[in-house]
């Protein structure tokens, strides 16, 4: 009986959520929608990251799909005050759930769902506890949502075309995670950056911390004309965007190796390592003492 | 939080028979939901039966973050002030984590030639829970200290973020020494080991990944061929365990690792070891 009338009222919310998200056109056929920086709640629907489309001759691309079957939706909806075009392509550039958890919403349209070759594995890892903290978070706003699954797996590159509009995919290896992809737009030279990178909300490291700094050192090498951030604005300029965050990055690295030296414990290093970013990030408290963890357990192996 | 929980309990076989006995003993009124909220009690009976536990926080305590950044690697340290334990000898201390999947963390068994038994270690920690440190006494005698820790998710959290990597060095093992140790006294050495320690996970309706259980279940130190500690571990210890201790070289010698893990695969190492200067 709870059950049922569970599933009722969640049909009931979703039903009544039809509103379009607000996009921008940050380049011709480009539209992206601003996530807030913030945790998952039941009213922003997970939408705390950036999330956008792209527009061919034939057919859409969408580049992540928000942190809900809601949010997912939502942004079909306003692809849909644009463009009546196919959604063919349904990019996800890693596993994390801000980023996934709409690909539901364009399911019946049977997109080609494509991600990095090592994400089916590590979102198999991951995806109870993403769903069981996510419905937590979310609770009514989450129902529906389901773990992606895709088929188009990409190694190293790829390419699509959206008639007349080629899209390059890059894999990178370790780096935010180990599945992160980028999505380069050749007609306007715009890059989505995926969470390779944060702007103003303070990078969180689920990969390797110095795989991160040799990814953001490839990325500057890319003709582009600006970048769509993981986080962040909708779009800024190139490649000066990557500056705070490589910094933040730097220094975490150089920190942690220097805690290690001197042999102080994991404790002593999640204390003291990083504390002069802390003015510079949006949510530091909530995240810098877990990406000093991740780093000293990476750096701790180096000799 | 269940579907986690279920999937670290179906793989952690070793402690499911612990878990079938605690949960016979489950049924409660409604009355006692406050307090059976606790896992001690049953805890406690299911791992040490009826014998006496005494309070020994005047020389153990554990040291813990109140509050941990990642459950998957909460550093925590089983302290004991010799000075306020005159005629007691350290012989095994069981750590339990009461409210993980497997709670029983690790067991470490002491020789006598250590200097200091205080041991540091990191755990997952899967959801808000208190810790016990229980130590028996070569007399028989146990002892025991307790901690608070709120974390979750430290158990069902992803083992490995670059899987790859864990692959390539599985086994690997390093001893960290502070170098410089004073002769005749106690040095914390620290030993890591690469491995996953996997807690396993159900088999996914939607990718079909099924990634079985493996974790480092023994781990056998010795100085010279002589035992130093042995440890009985298990899931939830951390990604790459981490098993801090002292040692007390009265000469140059080798110190020996043997981890065996639960597929059965044996891993080995020595070092030299130099005199204290
Ligand atoms: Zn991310």
């Amino acid at each position: 009986m709870i059950l049922l009338a569970g599933i009722w009222l969640g049909a009931t919310a979703a039903a009544a959520d039809d509103s379009a998200l607000t996009v921008t056109e940050i380049a011709p056929g480009i539209f992206v929608h601003q996530g807030v920086h913030a945790e998952a709640t039941p009213e922003n629907l997970g939408g705390i990251a950036n999330i956008g489309f792209i527009i061919g001759d034939d057919s859409i691309a969408v580049i992540d799909t928000g942190g809900s079957l809601r949010e997912g939706k939502a942004l079909l909806a306003a692809i849909r005050q644009i463009s009546p075009l196919p959604v063919r392509y349904v990019i996800n550039t890693h596993f994390h759930p801000d980023h996934i958890f709409g690909n539901g919403a364009f399911a019946a349209s049977h997109p080609e769902v494509i991600a990095h070759a090592n994400l089916p594995r590590s979102l198999a890892a991951r995806a109870g506890d993403y769903l069981a903290s996510a419905r937590s978070a979310m609770g009514q706003s989450f129902l529906g949502t389901e773990i992606p699954n895709p088929k188009r797996l990409v190694g190293k590159t790829d390419d699509i075309d959206l008639g007349h509009r080629r899209l390059h995919l890059t894999a990178f290896p370790p780096a935010h995670t180990d599945a992160d992809l980028t999505v380069y737009d050749e007609k306007t030279g715009t890059i989505f950056a995926g969470d390779l990178l944060f702007m103003e909300r303070i990078p969180s490291i689920d990969g390797s911390v110095l795989g991160w700094l040799k990814a953001i050192d490839k990325l500057r090498r890319v003709k582009a004309q600006r970048v769509v951030p993981g986080h962040g604005p909708v779009s800024a300029p190139w490649p000066a965007a990557l500056d705070d965050e490589e910094r933040y990055l730097f220094v975490i690295a150089t920190e942690t190796r220097k805690a290690l030296a001197n042999g102080e414990s994991l404790r002593q290093a999640t204390a003291t390592v990083g504390q002069s970013e802390r003015p510079n990030w949006q949510l530091f408290d909530a995240y810098n003492e877990r990406n000093v963890t991740a780093a000293y357990t990476e750096l701790e192996w180096e000799e | 939080m269940r579907l986690s929980r279920t999937a670290c309990i179906g793989q952690a076989l070793s402690f499911l028979l612990l878990l079938v006995i605690l949960a016979v003993a489950a049924p409660r009124t409604a009355a006692a939901d406050e307090a059976s909220d606790d896992p001690w009690p049953d805890l406690q009976t299911a791992i040490f039966a009826d014998r006496q536990i005494a309070d020994g926080s005047s020389f153990m305590h554990l040291e813990a973050p109140a509050r941990a950044a990642d459950a998957a690697v909460v550093p925590l340290e089983i302290k004991f002030d010799p000075a306020q334990m005159p005629g007691l000898t350290v012989k095994t201390i069981t750590l339990v984590i009461d409210k993980n999947p497997a709670p029983v963390a690790a067991v470490f068994h002491l020789a006598a030639v250590m200097p200091d038994p205080s041991i540091g270690t990191r755990i997952r920690v899967n959801e808000y829970t208190n810790i016990h440190a229980v130590a028996e006494m070569t007399d028989g005698k146990l002892y025991m200290a307790k901690v608070f820790v709120k974390a979750a998710g430290g158990c069902s959290a992803p083992a490995v973020k670059t899987p790859a990597e864990a692959v390539a060095h599985l086994g690997e093992m390093k001893l960290k020494l502070p170098p410089d140790a004073t002769a005749g006294q106690a040095r914390r050495a620290q030993l890591m080991i690469r491995h996953p320690n996997f807690s396993g996970m159900q088999m996914d309706q939607v990718t079909r990944y099924y990634i079985p259980a493996k974790f480092i279940e023994a781990i056998d130190i010795t100085y010279d061929g002589k035992p130093l500690m042995s440890v009985e571990g298990n899931i939830s210890l951390s990604e790459n365990p981490f098993i801090e201790f002292s040692l007390k070289p009265d000469q140059a010698g080798e110190m020996s690792v043997t981890a065996r893990d639960s597929d059965g695969a044996v891993f080995k190492k020595a070092w030299p070891v130099p005199a204290s200067s």
